[in-house]
């Protein structure tokens, strides 16, 4: 039976989720993600044509409240804990390339 | 061991105090925790401090609550001001929260004492705690097991006498499934009947904070405690906390309970008989066991390994180095994210990103997390026709006792089928719980599962306790 993912397809994945996998791990996550997504593969038998999804138990609606300014966290605090921070700010390296 | 409800009477009457009962259970930790790697983190300092306040505001004449002096432990997910909360991943570690989680700020309001963090699978998701970057936690009743997961460390804390209740959270069987497999009573509350706030997400849809303890009646009394609206989380309730202690006693005459086939097909014989004998005490307590099938329980494994994974592929995306926690240092911000979440995550946890993301991916959305959510419909439909013919539902909570380190380890779905009973009630939102019945393989505990509808607590404690009388535990 062929593989419900692809060597390529995980790879594709793991770069849409920021992770690099090394040849060994490439392999054996293809093997396993596999197996899971072909017993995932059994619910397509079914005819849910009809069916609605359900995305929440409840239904989700939105909350709104009073627009009342009330204390939040303390920024000075929240940074502390911070990899990095500049100037009251989280720091991150160099988003964009040098000018051409 | 004391129940939470006797440590709260003796430390209200002055028969006991706040710092005793703590010197108790940090005594209990010192002997035990190095063998059984229960706690990551304990807080000594400020436990003894907020225990000697309770002890001062009771010495005025002060009503401290209904935990009076309880000593509680802590799943590492939950955020506690100024204590280290990791998770057990190696992403967080050394992160610690600016704010409490609602139900931090809910037990310490009615004078229980936090003692500090404890074990669990990865970012909760595991169901043997062996996914913690910190190590496995040992199955107090035999070392050689696992104690469950992802809430083992929880379960463990209790089951070791260290506390007489603890706080779990269940995304899938994170409370229950350990619970049976510690010989405890632990509760997967109705979705929004506690807050989420503070507590680390896994899976929004699914994650549901709740208690472990010996007795039924403790995890009625922290339910309580934990229960109600909290402006804090959009997915919270509207209403106030039910009343739960009061109902404990009230029996099972006259109410219908479902024994359904697929919630307890294809567990272990002692698993098998230990559900009969429950329904057989129920019936003796006057209730009617109506047989049942309910086949669309059998697609909820394949759809919850879809929607967790999904919703845990977003949750998780917070984590890449900017806010909290690891940095591992690159040249751009993409590769310091890449090289960040390569070293932070543990295996488990990357499996989990990459399922959700290829479920949620242009191209296979329709055919995995689009289906997903449409079984999550006929999930939720069914349990409801159910609920037309009965009030509650009786099966087993895990397959089997407790299983052996590495015995599930090599293969992911071997894993996931523990979770096969537990699942369900996740999916539709509705309350369950675990409550021992009799023993299995190795004289280990067996836990029999409850559900009902949804806000049926106080009905699914009553059964539980009629349960704990029948098995004993009077």
């Amino acid at each position: 039976m062929s593989n419900a993912i692809s060597r390529e397809e995980v790879a594709k994945v793991a770069r849409l989720a920021r992770l690099t996998l090394s040849d060994a791990e490439l392999e054996l996550y293809t093997e396993q993600l596999g197996q899971i997504l072909g017993h995932a593969l059994d619910m397509n038998s079914l005819d849910l044509s009809d069916v609605v999804a359900t995305a929440h138990p409840f239904g989700v609606t939105n909350v709104v409240r009073e627009d009342v300014i009330t204390p939040s966290l303390d920024r000075e605090t929240v940074l502390a804990m911070a990899p990095d921070a500049v100037d009251h700010r989280f720091a991150v390296p160099r988003i964009l390339g040098e000018a051409p | 061991m004391k129940s939470a409800m006797q440590i709260a009477a003796d430390v209200r009457s002055g028969v006991s105090s706040a710092s005793a009962e703590l010197e108790r259970t940090l005594a209990v930790v010192e002997q035990r925790n190095a063998e059984l790697n229960v706690f990551l983190y304990v807080d000594v300092d400020g436990a003894r401090a907020a225990a000697s306040v309770i002890d001062s505001r009771i010495a005025r004449g002060e009503n401290v609550g209904a935990l009076a002096g309880v000593p509680i432990a802590i799943k590492d997910n939950l955020c506690q001001v100024g204590i280290p909360t990791t998770c057990s991943s190696k992403i967080l570690e050394g992160w610690r929260p600016p704010y409490n989680a609602t139900v931090l700020d809910k037990v310490i309001a009615a004078g229980a004492v936090p003692v500090g963090k404890t074990n669990l699978d990865e970012f909760a998701m595991g169901s043997s705690t062996e996914n913690s970057a910190f190590g496995p936690t040992r199955n107090p009743l035999d070392p050689s097991r696992v104690p469950g997961g992802s809430s083992g460390g929880s379960a463990a804390a209790v089951a070791a006498d260290m506390t007489s209740i603890s706080l779990g959270s269940d995304t899938g069987g994170s409370i229950r499934q350990p619970a049976a497999l510690c010989g405890l009573v632990g509760v997967k509350p109705t979705y929004g009947l506690v807050s989420r706030y503070g507590l680390i997400a896994f899976a929004s849809s699914l994650d549901q904070i709740g208690p472990f303890s010996k007795t039924v009646t403790d995890s009625a009394l922290l339910l309580e405690v934990l229960a109600g609206h909290d402006p804090k989380d959009s997915t919270s309730l509207p209403e106030a906390a039910p009343s739960l202690v009061v109902h404990v006693d009230d029996g099972v005459a006259g109410k219908r309970i479902g024994l359904v086939r697929e919630l307890y097909q294809g567990a272990d014989d002692s698993v098998v008989a230990s559900v009969h004998a429950a329904a057989q005490a129920l019936r003796a307590a006057g209730a009617e066991i109506v047989e049942m099938s309910i086949p669309e329980l059998g697609l909820t494994l394949s759809a919850y390994y879809l929607i967790a994974p999904a919703e845990a592929s977003s949750n998780l995306a917070r984590f890449d180095g900017v806010r909290y926690g690891l940095r591992v240092k690159a040249d751009d911000v993409t590769a310091m994210m890449e090289a960040t979440r390569t070293a932070g995550f543990g295996a488990e946890v990357k499996r989990r990103i990459m399922l959700g993301t290829y479920a949620l991916s242009a191209g296979y959305y329709d055919a995995y997390y689009g289906q997903a959510l449409k079984v999550r419909t006929l999930t939720i439909d069914a349990f409801a026709r159910a609920y037309q013919q009965v009030d509650l539902l009786l099966g087993a909570t895990t397959p089997s006792v407790a299983f052996a380190f590495g015995d599930k380890t090599a293969d992911p779905m071997a894993m996931y089928l523990n979770d096969v009973f537990t699942i369900p009630t996740n999916l539709a939102g509705d309350p369950a719980l675990s409550v021992p019945f009799g023993t299995g393989e190795g004289n280990l505990p067996v836990g029999v599962q409850l559900l009902g509808p949804g806000r049926s607590e106080a009905q699914l404690f009553a059964a539980a306790r009629v349960l704990e009388i029948a098995d004993g535990r009077p």
